[in-house]
């Protein structure tokens, strides 16, 4: 009886998520597979071309480019970023004066929008007159071309990631308030210095947290969007910045080719699956989960 | 000799103290610089904005560019709405952001707390759709709001925040899961139904949470940049994210202090809200606890 209530309610509480699931995922990730092997835009209705987009896009030097640039830019910004997360979650967990003041601070730029944050930082990057160079001139630096030479671009949005770690920090910051202060005290019996007790009791402690933000990270930076494409139109200069997502948005929107971007957007997916199982993998051995 | 010990200790945290504070305002300035130009920025006559050395202090506080940029005429677009732009963002955003609260916590109140079969596997299942890249639902859930004749009206912008996500999900199922069972049992003693119970022993509970989640909701709505771009067709119903790009102009030279001070109009909202949120926000974050 209350067995079957109980069946009754998960359901009833669960039914906005259910349904959800089949109307905004799983219905459009099927039709997507399916528009994948067609020729659609919005004006005509699918027709099946079989793997014809596929093959297409294997002979895509623009796609190879745009597949390029975001693993590149991945491979860059997600570990730095999490160094870097690390670090200032460190320093935000400390007893000091004024942390609420400084956690605000150090949070505020993940709240500012893309758009507003794009214009800012095309301005500070500014090879010319940008703040950044100025900076670097007085230091006796020569700075280089942030926006214009193709070698820097993607690295002008790697420091801006960076920049925007504030969720990430939020989170390892969380995770180290959760570490028991005992663990420290026994590591300090144990004659631990400072960096001993961050091997050994910090790491593997906030190690199931890292993975997280890992492969958010991962996921995140396959869909970089709304900052390249604000930037860089187009993907300038020489289309060192243009993503898979910006292709995959012109291709669809633009050029009206959407069975050809649906192929896109699966391959992505592919890719994204094979990078987050490499990553569960890869660290399975090494992630330390208390009490299962 | 207690007396030396007590004081080099004494010294020895005062040193420590003195290098975190100055890695924490080391940090702040990293992170601020680029606001205080934008706030800076705002405020200067259009002949400063690019001066070299830059300007730090304007010669005259220009307050009214703030009211300049409600009434930008552009000389691309002509005049830019950004009162009704304004308008359109709030709306979307307060509806999105009552669409999350509703539907997380009564999903996450169904995985957390009704034991029921396939409850453990739909979970799983929610889990791995974080993995699915945006991206790839692009096509489809374009595809499919055209079907319902949505394009070109704000619904696909915040109708499907009434079905829940699955990192909200997933983040308040972990902190309703830290609430004792025995409550929940004792209100049903008491007669309570399952709907009472939800809505007057856990929900006033798990307050950080749904903070958490209101938060998230907002910042996501209110910095969209995709999701307007694809779904909003005419220029009246744009949102704020986007009036932003028309100050920029190829032909004619965006007004960098305009610019400015619309982006700043867009950014003080959202601080606001995160200060007033930040201590049960932070508080919220840490008490889920991302293990597990």
């Amino acid at each position: 009886m209350k067995a079957r209530h109980d069946q009754r309610m998960g359901i009833l509480f669960a039914m906005p998520w259910i349904l959800g699931f089949c109307i905004f995922l799983a219905f459009p990730l099927i039709s997507s597979l399916y528009y994948s092997f067609t020729n659609f835009s919005i004006l005509r209705s699918p027709h099946w071309i079989g793997t014809s987009n596929y093959q297409e896009l294997m002979r895509d030097d623009v796609f190879h480019t745009s597949l390029k640039n975001t693993l590149t830019y991945a491979a860059a910004s997600v570990p730095l970023a999490t160094i870097f997360a690390i670090l200032l979650a460190m320093l935000l967990n400390t007893k000091t004066k004024g942390m609420a003041f400084y956690r605000t601070i150090f949070y505020i730029p993940s709240l500012v929008p893309m758009v507003a944050l794009g214009v800012l930082w095309l301005w500070i990057f500014n090879g010319h007159y940008g703040l950044l160079n100025e900076g670097l001139t007085k230091a006796g630096l020569p700075g280089p071309p942030w926006l214009t030479d193709p070698a820097w671009s993607k690295w002008t949005l790697v420091i801006i990631s960076i920049w925007g770690t504030g969720n990430a920090m939020v989170i390892y910051l969380a995770g180290l308030q959760d570490v028991p202060q005992s663990l420290y005290e026994a590591a300090e019996i144990d004659g631990a210095n400072a960096w001993g007790k961050t091997r050994h009791v910090t790491i593997p402690m906030i190690s199931p947290v890292m993975l997280f933000n890992v492969i958010m990270g991962i996921i995140g930076s396959m869909q970089t969007f709304a900052l390249p494409y604000v930037m860089f139109p187009g993907g300038a200069p020489a289309r060192s910045t243009y993503f898979f997502s910006m292709y995959l948005y012109d291709t669809a929107f633009s050029y009206q080719r959407m069975g050809y971007a649906s192929a896109m957007g699966w391959i992505m997916f592919g890719i994204t699956l094979v990078l987050t199982l490499a990553a569960l993998k890869l660290s399975a051995k090494h992630v330390h989960y208390e009490g299962g | 000799m207690a007396t030396t010990k007590t004081v080099s200790k004494q010294r020895k945290n005062f040193v420590r103290q003195i290098w975190i504070q100055s890695a924490l305002i080391v940090m702040s300035i990293f992170f601020m610089l680029p606001l205080l130009w934008m706030i800076v920025t705002a405020i200067k006559p259009l002949d400063e904005t690019m001066k070299s050395p830059p300007v730090w202090i304007p010669s005259k506080f220009q307050w009214d560019n703030f009211w300049s940029a409600f009434s930008y005429n552009s000389k691309d677009l002509g005049y830019i709405p950004f009162l009704v732009y304004g308008r359109n963002t709030l709306y979307v955003t307060c509806l999105a952001v009552i669409g999350s609260v509703v539907s997380n916590s009564l999903v996450a109140y169904s995985f957390a707390r009704i034991p029921w079969k396939g409850r453990e596997w739909l979970f799983g299942i929610t889990l791995a759709t974080m993995m699915v890249p945006g991206p790839v639902l692009m096509v489809p859930v374009y595809a499919l709001f055209k079907e319902f004749g949505w394009i070109g009206t704000f619904r696909p912008l915040w109708v499907p925040s009434f079905f829940g996500s699955a990192f909200n999900i997933f983040l308040l199922r972990q902190f309703l899961r830290t609430i004792p069972l025995e409550l929940s049992e004792a209100a049903k003693l008491d007669g309570a139904s399952e709907w009472r119970t939800f809505v007057d022993v856990i929900i006033p509970l798990a307050r950080p949470a749904l903070v958490v989640i209101a938060v998230f909701a907002f910042l996501w709505a209110w910095n969209d940049f995709m999701g307007p771009l694809l779904y909003l067709t005419d220029q009246q119903t744009f949102t704020l994210s986007m009036g932003l790009q028309f100050f920029q102009s190829q032909h004619t030279g965006t007004p960098w202090n305009l610019l400015m001070a619309a982006s700043l109009i867009v950014v003080i909202p959202v601080i606001i809200v995160f200060f007033f949120a930040q201590k049960v926000f932070i508080q919220g974050i840490a008490t889920t606890g991302m293990k597990s």
